[in-house]
């Protein structure tokens, strides 16, 4: 460690305030960061300091991906043989969708770092971390026949537009990776629905039928799965969202670890709970009379309330804040899902759109404080008076 | 009347190096010192010089904003060194202990309010009584709201009042009998309800009980439970051993500068109490308590979430009755980020596993465990910010600047020693108490 300690500070050397390449620090720092937590003491405030720090929060969030992701991993190849109907182990279901996956989760970490190293050279602040979780959920959320570029393409205008143009980590108002999804869906329309694009190299291959639950819902076509295989996830869909068992063990961590908040998770499936009963109840056309339990365990709503709606720079901050827009999500999600055949899937443009709507929940749970605080100081002045 | 308050959320920091309960008579200090930062917002006009000659009690300088209140040696002796800052700033008068000489006051026979203002401006004890909202030194002028006297304490390391003043128990309720007379209502003692102090048998004042954790013995906290403090009140906040040095100057007519402080933390060998005065040189202290090696060390004037930095021949801080020393935390450590590494290191998140040694105790250094980032991490700060306030927006307005903003939000009710906890346990590592401490000094600049 010693040895490894002096030839870092060696490297560092030229980019110490002062010489030549002072510019390029954040970008070395970020590597030597991630080696070693820095030698950097209080210098005012409190003395002494938690253990947490940014990093740490973040790197949680990604071991609670990873259940998943490698379930995802799995998925592609499972559906890809058993559409193929070829025989297969779990060994070559595995490495199939590594192959596919792996590449996708390169280029969104090297395409989004990159842009986030020059804009934090360019603004002279360190590298925050917060693209280590957006870039592992790009990958995920996409459908896997989705061609490299625009994956690329995706991730840059998430990055540049959803993010940076706001200031960076911490002042979007968009979960960039969600971003990048709905870029991805409204760019390329043709690509990102119908059957071919859920089920690896579905589009070289005829008479493969990989569309989606919702979708052959909203077709208004029945639902050959079951409902164990909908929540187990053997279904098609985007990578990591089709299994509920996954996610759940992904949501435990989080809660348990306390980095995601089980308000807003708890509040989304009320909300679609609800709305979905209540659709139940109307029944008017398939979508509606699709089982409110069904609702929660297909489609990205799971992925979506536990890994996107809990970011906690575009939810909401405050404790009823969270409530309200966690259940805000699940009822916006099933509805939707249910009035826009055009798009089934909701819960990518329901956490958007609450996104949106979070300061203001925010802004109306402040205030009553304040008010609360303004009415105080009016009775003890009638009171003096 | 006894109240009670219970506070749940906050946070208790098990920390090694507690003060053994002795009590060290001989500090061997003979160096003290008036540092004029350790008032908040305050202009100091000296009145004496460098090498000239003072008794215990004589001023040596007064506030420029309020002439009356005097500022006084607490000892008889020279003035050794007047050290100044950037701008000719004060910052800190040096007095060399000799001899005995008093500088005597007549306490007045009739104690009226007028007389006891009178009495404590001139002497030099005016300057114990501090004013919510800001922390400054009350104006003479202003009747508050309620006297608070918070007579415990919840920091980590932080001294037992009951055990430091159970030997000044008279002059302790006669400094409260005094202080009866400046206010309308009785004096408010808040005591900790789970032990059996004397000041829970003090007359001639409301007694409050308080349970929880820290920072639950902060005045701040205790008020917004009492009676919150609204636009254009004020109350009058006092610590407990400077209640008795208001007993014993008018039982003496002399002021007295009585301190016990408390010299702990995990970096020293035989952490203890001393009495001293206020101001007093901590290295011969430091000497006697014995460092456990010779790696660097912070001296901290105050507990280890709200102090300020000394060094090792520096002098304690008028108000604080603990100094805290422990190591400094300048080392790297090889992937310590990771969640579930490097235990040992208290953490109030669930990343870590340290709440399985909060029974034996930590010994914390003073990294900062990561480098400052974008505020993220949302909800920790309620967790450990026990007021009827959000911590996190009240920071962003202040961070802006916007004082009508600020007002509404209720820094009024705030000083930064609250936003100790959120400096230790926010993951973006923001300097919650600079940014309040800012807001403050902001707000008292506009009032001018």
């Amino acid at each position: 460690m010693n040895f490894l300690r002096k030839r870092l500070d060696e490297i560092k050397r030229p980019f110490i305030k002062g010489e030549k390449w002072e510019k390029f620090a954040p970008a070395i720092n970020a590597f030597d960061t991630f080696l070693f937590v820095p030698n950097h003491t209080t210098q005012k405030g409190s003395h002494i300091r938690d253990a947490v720090d940014l990093k740490r929060t973040m790197v949680t969030v990604i071991i609670a991906l990873l259940p998943a992701l490698f379930y995802g991993i799995y998925n592609t190849g499972f559906q890809y043989y058993s559409q193929t109907g070829s025989d297969f182990t779990f060994l070559d279901a595995f490495m199939h969708g590594s192959l596919k996956i792996a590449p996708m989760i390169i280029v969104s970490y090297v395409v989004g770092l990159t842009i986030e190293f020059a804009f934090a050279i360019y603004r002279g602040h360190e590298v925050n971390e917060g693209y280590l979780v957006t870039g592992m959920l790009v990958p995920m959320i996409m459908p896997v026949d989705i061609p490299l570029w625009m994956v690329a393409v995706s991730v840059a205008f998430a990055v540049v537009i959803a993010k940076e143009a706001f200031g960076g980590t911490g002042m979007n108002i968009l979960n960039p990776a969600l971003t990048a999804r709905a870029f991805a869906f409204f760019a390329y329309p043709t690509y990102m629905s119908g059957d071919k694009v859920w089920v690896s190299e579905a589009s070289m291959i005829d008479g493969i039928s990989g569309e989606t639950i919702l979708g052959s819902l909203a077709a208004g076509q029945k639902v050959s799965y079951s409902m164990l295989d909908m929540f187990s996830g053997s279904i098609p869909g985007s990578i990591a969202e089709t299994s509920t068992l996954w996610i759940l063990v992904g949501a435990f961590i989080l809660i348990v670890t306390g980095v995601g908040s089980w308000r807003i998770m708890t509040g989304g499936i009320l909300g679609a709970s609800l709305m979905g009963l209540l659709f139940n109840l109307w029944g008017a056309n398939s979508l509606m009379s699709f089982s409110w339990i069904n609702h929660l365990i297909v489609g990205g709503f799971a992925f979506g309330i536990v890994f996107m709606a809990t970011d906690p720079v575009s939810a909401a901050q405050t404790q009823k804040g969270k409530w309200i827009y966690g259940i805000l999500v699940g009822v916006f999600c099933i509805m939707i899902r249910v009035f826009n055949p055009a798009y089934p899937e909701g819960v990518m443009l329901a956490i958007l759109l609450m996104n949106v709507f979070a300061p203001t929940i925010d802004h109306y749970v402040y205030n009553s404080n304040v008010i609360k605080r303004k009415k105080r100081w009016k009775s003890a002045q009638i009171k003096t008076a | 009347m006894s109240k009670d308050i219970r506070f749940i959320k906050g946070a208790d920091l098990n920390l090694n190096g507690k003060a053994e309960k002795i009590i060290n008579e001989n500090s061997k200090s003979n160096s003290f010192a008036i540092q004029p930062d350790d008032f908040f917002a305050l202009f100091p006009k000296l009145t004496i010089q460098e090498g000239e000659e003072v008794s215990k009690g004589s001023p040596i300088f007064y506030d420029k904003k309020n002439p009356s209140i005097n500022f006084v040696s607490p000892v008889s002796g020279i003035v050794s060194k007047i050290i100044r800052g950037a701008k000719r700033k004060i910052e800190s008068i040096v007095i060399e202990n000799d001899g005995d000489r008093e500088f005597s006051h007549n306490v007045p026979k009739n104690l009226n309010r007028d007389n006891i203002i009178e009495s404590l401006t001139a002497s030099g004890c005016w300057p114990f009584i501090r004013q919510r909202p800001y922390n400054i030194i009350a104006d003479p002028n202003d009747i508050p709201k309620f006297i608070l006297i918070s007579c415990f304490t919840s920091a980590p390391l932080d001294v037992d009042f009951d055990f430091v003043l159970k030997r000044n128990k008279d002059d302790f309720q006669s400094g409260i009998n005094l202080l009866d007379k400046l206010v309308d209502s009785q004096v408010t003692l808040t005591v900790d309800s789970s032990s059996d102090s004397f000041f829970k048998n003090i007359k001639n004042v409301d007694i409050v009980q308080v349970s929880g954790p820290h920072p639950s013995a902060n005045p701040s906290v205790q008020i917004q439970k009492i009676s919150p403090i609204n636009m254009g009140e004020k109350v009058w906040v006092i610590r407990p051993e400077d209640v008795v040095n208001i007993g014993l100057f008018f039982k003496t007519g002399v002021y007295q500068a009585q301190r016990t402080v408390a010299i702990a933390g995990s970096s020293l060998k035989t952490p203890q109490y001393f009495k001293t005065k206020i101001g007093a040189n901590i290295e011969p202290m430091l000497k006697i308590a014995g460092l456990r090696s010779k790696a660097q060390v912070r001296c901290i004037n105050g507990d280890v979430l709200s102090g300020s930095i000394t060094t090792k021949d520096g002098h304690m801080g008028f108000y604080n009755n603990l100094i805290s020393v422990i190591p400094e935390g300048n080392k790297y450590r090889m992937f310590g980020w990771l969640p579930f590494v490097d235990n040992s290191i208290p953490s109030l998140s669930r990343t870590s596993f340290s709440w399985l040694f909060s029974k034996k105790g930590y010994d914390i250094n003073t990294n900062l465990n990561g480098e400052e980032r974008a505020i993220v991490v949302t909800g920790e700060m309620e967790k450990v910010f026990p007021m009827d306030i959000y911590p996190m927006q009240l920071l962003k307005v202040c961070m802006t600047g916007d004082i009508e903003k600020m007002e509404a939000f209720g820094i009024y009710e705030v000083v930064p020693e609250d936003f100790a906890l959120i400096d230790y346990a926010n993951t973006s590592k923001i300097e919650a108490q600079e940014i309040i401490s800012d807001a403050i000094k902001l707000m008292i600049k506009e009032a001018d």
